[in-house]
C-alpha cells in the first residue's frame, strides 16, 4: 500500500463572491464572481438565477480569461493618420468627449440626421434609444436588422410575442418538441436545461435542420431539410393536419381572428369587415346573427358567411387544402420524402389531441366566461435564426407561429409560453417616429409597428426618412432597422449623405457586415475633393475588434464585469412565464485603464450636448452615471429601468425611484422576479387575472386581451396598396415584391435567384463561442480556434476531396478558397461553416500567425448586401429587412492541399500590443 | 512501481449522459477554471494569443460522426476524463508513487512533490485522460474535485465536481458506485451505462449512458383525410369538420 498524502480538503475557496450578470453572450446568466485580492479568481452560475439556475455554460465559466484579455482597449484614441493606417494617440477624456461633442453638436443644430448612431449586441436599447430620440436624429437602431427581426416581428404581427425573451416552450409539461434551425445561440443555457428536462423524463425532441450538430445530435428524429423551405414544410403540415380535421376548432373559434369576416370584393377587399362603429365583429351560432368579437358567451361561427363575406377560417383553410402544399408537391423541394412530412403531421397530431393534458385551474376569460380548468396540448416548438435568416423568413416565422395557434398550442399547457412583459398585441407598440426638426428631439420612440403604408418613414417627396431605408416599401415592416445597410448607404449617399458615424459594439468592418472587403473599402473610401465619403467615424467597444482601426475616434468601454447594465423590462428583460424579471451588472471589479463605461460616456455626452432630458434647469448634468440613470429615470409616472425595490423597497413594478434599488438587486443576487399569479400561468392573452397582474406591475396601462392575426390586416394593407387599391402607391418595381410577400396569410416564396448556383452556404453559431468575442479567450481559442467548410458526401465524393484539401467557393458576390472536411450527418445540397472564427491577423491582440487569421474565414465575403438586378435593393427580407445571411448559395471545387485561406487581408493595425501569457 | 488498495470503501465516480450531451464544453471550461486555481499547480496555458496554443485541460470533449447500417449519420459527443479505474495502470506504472487511488473513495489523484514529470502513467492510461503540464512539468488529471466535495467551506449543493455543477443539459452526475442505491448507480442501471473498453481490463468507475435510439418514427398511423374533398369540394370539407354533415 502506498503511503497516501493528506490532503486539505476544504480550502477556503475564495475571500468574497459577488453576483452580477454574465456578458459572455446575450443569454444574461447569473454568475457568482469569486474574488482573492481584489481579483477574479473563479466563475461560476448563480443557483438562484431564473435563467440559468446555477448550470453556466462554456463562454460564462471563460469569462476569467475575458476580463483579463490583451485585447482590451486601455485609453481614448485619436486618428492622426489615414484612416485604417492604425495611426492613432492616445488622449485624454477631456479632449475625447470635447472632440465627440465638437462634431455632433453643430449636427444637432443643423441637420439632426447627419448624425447615425447604431448599437450592435449591446442590451441597453430603451437607454440608447431614448439617446437618439433626445438627440433628434432618426438614424438610430441597434442590431437586430441583422439578428432576428424576422422572429421577433413574425411572432408580434401573429401571436403577440415570439421566441427567446418573449416566450419559450413548457418545458415541465410538453412531450413533443420540435426545433426548427440553429438555436444553440440563442438562448443558450435556458434551452439547454429545458433538452435536459425533455431527456430526463423521455419526452420526444425532433430537430428540422440541415445541419446534424448539437441539439440536432440528441434530436430523437432528425429532418434534415434544404435550407429556405421550412415555411414550404410547415405550410405542408398545415394542409395535412386540416385535412385530417386534427386542428383546434375551439382555441381557433375564441382566442384568434378566424372567425372575423373578410370582405370579399370592393375597395377594400382582404381587409376585415368592420360594423358601423368601425369594430371587427362574428356572426355566433346561436343566433346566426352578428355579435361583438369580445361578446360574453358569444359562439363564433367559422363556418359563417356574412353578406357574401367568408371567414379568415374559410380563407386559410381553403388555402392550404390546396393541393400546391400537399406532402407529395414539396417534398422534392424540401428534401424530404412525402411520407415523412405524413408522419410529423400524425406526430403532431396524435400528441396534441390524444395525449391532451388538463390543469385543475379555474380562469375566467376577458369575455368574462368562466371556465373550470386549463387544457393544454403538449406540443411545443422553438426556432431562431435559422428560419428567420432568409429572405422570406418573416413569413416562414408567421407560418411557424400558424401551426401552433391550429394545434392550439400557444399559452396553453405543454405547449408555448410567453415571457411578460409579453404578451403584447401588435397595436399596443408604438408606431416609427423619423421627423426631424433642427436642435429638437425627436417626436417618439424611432422604432416601432407599421399598421399600414400612412405609418412608413417616408418624406414628403417619398424617399425615405433614414438612412437604413427601415419602414419603407422595401421592407416595411423593419422594426428594428437595417444596421447591415447602415454603411453601404452612408457610402452610397443613398438616400441621403450623414456626417457622423457613432457605432457602439459592432464589428462593422468584419464578420458583422455582408460583403466585409467591400465595407472595408466604404470606410477609408474618399470622394473628389480627397475627404472621407463618410466623414467621421466614432466607434466604443471594449476591445481591439477589426472596426477599431477604421476609427476616427475610440472610447474605450469597460468589461461586463467593471460596469453597471440594467436588463430592462423596457427592452430585452429576463421573464420566465410564470414571472416578469429583470436584473443588473455592477462594478464587480475596478478597470485598471483609462476605460469609461460607454452608458456612462453617453450621458455625459448627452449633458454636454444640452439634450433636454440629461440636464437640469440649470444645465449641469442630470445623471452623474449609468447607475444614477438606472435609479432615477423615471420612463412614465411611477416606471423606471427596474421593477424591483421600487419607493419604499416594497413597491413592485410602480413606484418612485429608491435611492437604495441598486444595493436590494445585489442582495437579491443582482435580479428581481415578480411572480405572475397561478390563476393567470396560462392562457395569458385572454386571461384576465393575468392582464390585471400586467396593469399592476406596470406593462399595460389598459388590460389588452387580443386575437391573434392569422389575417394580417397590416400586411394586406401594403398587398392592396400594390394591386392599386386604397390611397397609397408603392413605387412600380417593388410592386411585384409587395404583392407576394404581404400575403395577408403566411406563405412561402422561394427566396433565391435563379442564377445558376445551386449549393447552400450556411454558418452555425457554436455553444462555445459567441461571434467574435470568443477569439480573444484564451481558452475558448484552444477548443475552437480553426474552422472548416463541411461538405456533404455527395459533394465529398464527386469532387474527390481528401482530407487536407481546400476549396474553391464561389458566389455571384465574390469567391474564397478555405480548407474542408467531410460531413456526413448534412442535407446533401448544403455545406456550412462556424461563424466568426476567421479574424483579421493581428486584430484582437492576437499573433498575425494565429489560425483564425491564416486558415480561418468568413463566409461573408461571398455574400452580397444588395440583391441583383437593378437599383440598390438590400439582400434582406422584403417584409422587415432582416438580412438574408442564410440565403447564400455556392458552387465549390477541390484546389488540393494549401496552408491559408483566400482572401488573405493584410494585418490590421494594432491599437494594443500582442497578447503574450495569459493573466 | 506503485500499488493500487486492495479496495475502496466508495467508488466515487461520474455518469455522462451521451444521450443527452449536446457538445456545449460548459464542463471543459468549467473545469479548467476551478482547477486552475484549486487542487495543485495551475493548469498552464502555452502560446495562449499565439499561432498554436496549447494548454492544459482535464477534461475534453469530442465529436463524432456516426453512421448506422439504416438510416441517417448521426454526430456523437463524447467527453472525455479520467475513469477512476479500480484498476488503474496508471498508477501501477508510476515510478515515484506519485500516482495512486485513495483507499476511501477511489480517486485517482497524483501528488505532485512526487512527480517526476516522466510521463510514464500519460503513456500506460488507454483513454488519454492525463496530460502533463508543461510550465510545472507535472502530470494533470481529473481529481473528481476532491477539493470541492467535501469541502465544508461550500454549500451542501456545491459539494460536487465543477463539471457536474455547470452542466447545462444535466448530462453529467457524480455519486459512488460502490452505494447500489446511489443516483449514479441506478441511472446505470436503468439506462444500460456501460464502461469505456472494458477489454483493457482497468475497471472503469465512470459509466457513460448509450444515446436513446434514433431516426425511429413513432408507430403512428398516418392521418386519415375526413372525407374525398376532391368529390365533395371544399364546401364538403367545411361542413364537415364544422360538424354541419
Amino acid at each position: 500500500m502506498t503511503h497516501q498524502p493528506k490532503l486539505d480538503l476544504s480550502p477556503e475557496v475564495s475571500e468574497e463572491i459577488r453576483k452580477t450578470t454574465c456578458y459572455m453572450c446575450a443569454c444574461r446568466c447569473g454568475i457568482n464572481v469569486h474574488l482573492k485580492e481584489g481579483r477574479v479568481s473563479y466563475i461560476e452560475g448563480n443557483r438562484d438565477h431564473p435563467i440559468n439556475k446555477g448550470v453556466l455554460c462554456a463562454k460564462g465559466a471563460s469569462g476569467i480569461m475575458q476580463v483579463t484579455a490583451p485585447s482590451r482597449l486601455r485609453a481614448p484614441l485619436r486618428r492622426v493618420g489615414p484612416r485604417g493606417s492604425g495611426a492613432f494617440e492616445e488622449i485624454t477624456w477631456e479632449e475625447a468627449l470635447q472632440t465627440a461633442v465638437d462634431w455632433m453638436k453643430p449636427l444637432r443644430e443643423a441637420a439632426p440626421e447627419k448624425l447615425a448612431f447604431f448599437t450592435g449586441r449591446d442590451q441597453s436599447q430603451s437607454f440608447t434609444g431614448w439617446w437618439a430620440q433626445a438627440f433628434g436624429t432618426p438614424n438610430y437602431a441597434a442590431h437586430g436588422g441583422f439578428c432576428s427581426v424576422n422572429m421577433a416581428a413574425g411572432g408580434i404581427y401573429t401571436i403577440g410575442g415570439a421566441f427567446w425573451e418573449f416566450g419559450q416552450p413548457d418545458w415541465e409539461r410538453t412531450k413533443l418538441f420540435i426545433l426548427f434551425g440553429v438555436a444553440e445561440d440563442h438562448d443558450s443555457n435556458p434551452i439547454k436545461i429545458g433538452l435536459g428536462k425533455l431527456k430526463a423524463r423521455g419526452a420526444r425532441v425532433i430537430g428540422v435542420n440541415p445541419i446534424r450538430t448539437g441539439y440536432n445530435a440528441v434530436a430523437d428524429d432528425w429532418y434534415g431539410i434544404t435550407p429556405g423551405t421550412d415555411g414550404l414544410l410547415i405550410l405542408s403540415l398545415i394542409h395535412c393536419l386540416l385535412e385530417a380535421g386534427k386542428v383546434d376548432l375551439t382555441y381557433l373559434a375564441q382566442f384568434t381572428n378566424a372567425p372575423l369576416l373578410v370582405v370579399e370584393e370592393g375597395p377594400e377587399k382582404g381587409l376585415i369587415l368592420r360594423n358601423a362603429e368601425s369594430q371587427p365583429f362574428v356572426i355566433d351560432r346561436r343566433t346566426g346573427m352578428p355579435a361583438p368579437w369580445d361578446g360574453k358567451g358569444v359562439e363564433p361561427d367559422l363556418g359563417a358567411v356574412w353578406q357574401g363575406n367568408r371567414t379568415v377560417f374559410q380563407h386559410m383553410a381553403e388555402r392550404y387544402l390546396s393541393p400546391d402544399h400537399a406532402p407529395e408537391a414539396v417534398a422534392d423541394r424540401c428534401g424530404i420524402p412525402a411520407a415523412r412530412i405524413r408522419g410529423l403531421a400524425a406526430e403532431l397530431a396524435r400528441v396534441a389531441f390524444d395525449e391532451a393534458i388538463e390543469l385543475p385551474q379555474p380562469w375566467t376569460d376577458f369575455r368574462g366566461n368562466a371556465h373550470a380548468s386549463m387544457p393544454g396540448r403538449p406540443v411545443s416548438f422553438h426556432a431562431m435564426r435559422g428560419i428567420s435568416a432568409h429572405a422570406n423568413g418573416f413569413q416562414t416565422a408567421r407560418a411557424l407561429h400558424l401551426l401552433q395557434i391550429v394545434l392550439g398550442t400557444v399559452e396553453v399547457p405543454g405547449g408555448y409560453r410567453l415571457k411578460p412583459p409579453y404578451p403584447k398585441p401588435m397595436e399596443a407598440h408604438p408606431t416609427p417616429h423619423f421627423v426631424t426638426a433642427p436642435g429638437k428631439p425627436l417626436s417618439g420612440p424611432h422604432l416601432g409597428y407599421v399598421r399600414g403604408p400612412e405609418n412608413l418613414a417616408l418624406k414628403e417627396d417619398g424617399s425615405p426618412a433614414r438612412i437604413d431605408k427601415a419602414f419603407t416599401w422595401e421592407n416595411p415592416f423593419s422594426a428594428h432597422g437595417l444596421m447591415h445597410m447602415l454603411i453601404p448607404n452612408a457610402h452610397a449617399g443613398d438616400p441621403y449623405r450623414i456626417d457622423t458615424l457613432f457605432l457602439y459594439m459592432a464589428n462593422m468592418a468584419w464578420n458583422s457586415s455582408m460583403n466585409s472587403a467591400k465595407v472595408m473599402e466604404m470606410l477609408t473610401d474618399r470622394g473628389e475633393d480627397g475627404e472621407y465619403v463618410i466623414p467621421r467615424i466614432i466607434y466604443s467597444d471594449a476591445y481591439a475588434s477589426e472596426m477599431v482601426a477604421y476609427a476616427d475616434l475610440i472610447l474605450p468601454d469597460t468589461t461586463y464585469l467593471e460596469r453597471h447594465d440594467c436588463i430592462s423590462l423596457l427592452d430585452r428583460p429576463i421573464s420566465e412565464p410564470d414571472a416578469a424579471g429583470d436584473s443588473i451588472r455592477w462594478p464587480v471589479v475596478e478597470p485598471d485603464r483609462d476605460v469609461r463605461p460607454f452608458q456612462s460616456v453617453l450621458l455625459d455626452l448627452g449633458a454636454r450636448l444640452g439634450l433636454a432630458p440629461m440636464v437640469n434647469a440649470d444645465g449641469s448634468p442630470k445623471y452623474a452615471d449609468y447607475a444614477d440613470y438606472i435609479v432615477n429615470h423615471i420612463r412614465r409616472p411611477g416606471v423606471g429601468p427596474l421593477i424591483g425595490f421600487r419607493g419604499d423597497g416594497t413597491a413592485e413594478g410602480r413606484g418612485e425611484a429608491n435611492p437604495d434599488q441598486l444595493a436590494r438587486y445585489i442582495e437579491n443576487g443582482g435580479f428581481y422576479q415578480a411572480h405572475v399569479p397561478e390563476e393567470g400561468a396560462f392562457y395569458k392573452p385572454w386571461n384576465t387575472a393575468y392582464q390585471d397582474w400586467a396593469v399592476a406591475t406596470s406593462f399595460y396601462e389598459s388590460p389588452q386581451p387580443y386575437l391573434f392575426s392569422i389575417w394580417s390586416e397590416p400586411m394586406r394593407k401594403f398587398q392592396m396598396a400594390a394591386e392599386g387599391l386604397g390611397p397609397y402607391r408603392p413605387p412600380e418595381h417593388l410592386r411585384d415584391q409587395l404583392r407576394q410577400a404581404m400575403d395577408p396569410l403566411p406563405s412561402w416564396y422561394s427566396p433565391y435567384p435563379e442564377d445558376g448556383y445551386k449549393v447552400h452556404a450556411l454558418t452555425q453559431r457554436p455553444m462555445d463561442m459567441y461571434h467574435s468575442w470568443g477569439s480573444q479567450n484564451a481558452w475558448l481559442r484552444q477548443i475552437r480556434g480553426r474552422n472548416y467548410l463541411y461538405v456533404p458526401t455527395k459533394i465529398w465524393v464527386a469532387e474527390g476531396f481528401r482530407e487536407g484539401d481546400y476549396a474553391r467557393v464561389t458566389s455571384a458576390n465574390g469567391e474564397i478558397v478555405v480548407p474542408v472536411a467531410h460531413m456526413a450527418a448534412l442535407n446533401e445540397n448544403t455545406v456550412w461553416t462556424w461563424n466568426a472564427i476567421g479574424k483579421r491577423k493581428a486584430a484582437w491582440a492576437l499573433d498575425e500567425g494565429a489560425s483564425e487569421a491564416t486558415t480561418g474565414f468568413l463566409l461573408n465575403h461571398l455574400i452580397s448586401e444588395l440583391r441583383p438586378g437593378p437599383g440598390r435593393v438590400a439582400n434582406s427580407d422584403p417584409v422587415t429587412g432582416q438580412a438574408a445571411w442564410f440565403d447564400l448559395r455556392v458552387k465549390i471545387e477541390r484546389v488540393g492541399p494549401r496552408d491559408r485561406a483566400e482572401p488573405a487581408f493584410p494585418p490590421i493595425p494594432r491599437v494594443v500590443p500582442m497578447g503574450r501569457e495569459r493573466a | 512501481m506503485t500499488q493500487l488498495p486492495a479496495s475502496t470503501d466508495k467508488k466515487l465516480g461520474l455518469v455522462v449522459d451521451l444521450d443527452t450531451c449536446v457538445g456545449c464544453q460548459a464542463c471543459v471550461t468549467a473545469c479548467k477554471g476551478w482547477n486552475d486555481q484549486g487542487y495543485g499547480v495551475p493548469l498552464s496555458d502555452q502560446d495562449p494569443y499565439g499561432a498554436d496554443p496549447s494548454g492544459t485541460f482535464l477534461n475534453r470533449v469530442h465529436s463524432y460522426a456516426v453512421q448506422p447500417a439504416e438510416g441517417a449519420a448521426q454526430t456523437v459527443t463524447f467527453p472525455r476524463s479520467c475513469l477512476h479505474c479500480e484498476d488503474a495502470p496508471c498508477v501501477t506504472v508510476c515510478p515515484t508513487g506519485a500516482s495512486y487511488k485513495r483507499s476511501e473513495d477511489g480517486i485517482v489523484l497524483v501528488n505532485e512533490d512526487a512527480c517526476i514529470g516522466c510521463g510514464l502513467c500519460a503513456w500506460a492510461c488507454p483513454y488519454g485522460a492525463r496530460e502533463l503540464d508543461l510550465a510545472a512539468g507535472v502530470m494533470k488529471k481529473c481529481t473528481l474535485c476532491v477539493d470541492r466535495i467535501y469541502n465544508e467551506n461550500l454549500p451542501e449543493e456545491d459539494r460536487e465536481p465543477a463539471c457536474v455543477r455547470t452542466c447545462p443539459t444535466g448530462a453529467r452526475h457524480f455519486g459512488d458506485f460502490a452505494d447500489p442505491q446511489s443516483k449514479v448507480s441506478r441511472l446505470s442501471a436503468e439506462r444500460g451505462g456501460y464502461a469505456l473498453m472494458p477489454e483493457m481490463g482497468t475497471k472503469p468507475v465512470n459509466r457513460y449512458l448509450p444515446p436513446r435510439k434514433k431516426d425511429r418514427p413513432q408507430e403512428a398511423s398516418l392521418l386519415a383525410p375526413l372525407l374525398d374533398i376532391k368529390a365533395t369540394g371544399f364546401a364538403g370539407w367545411l361542413d364537415r369538420i364544422l360538424g354541419k354533415i
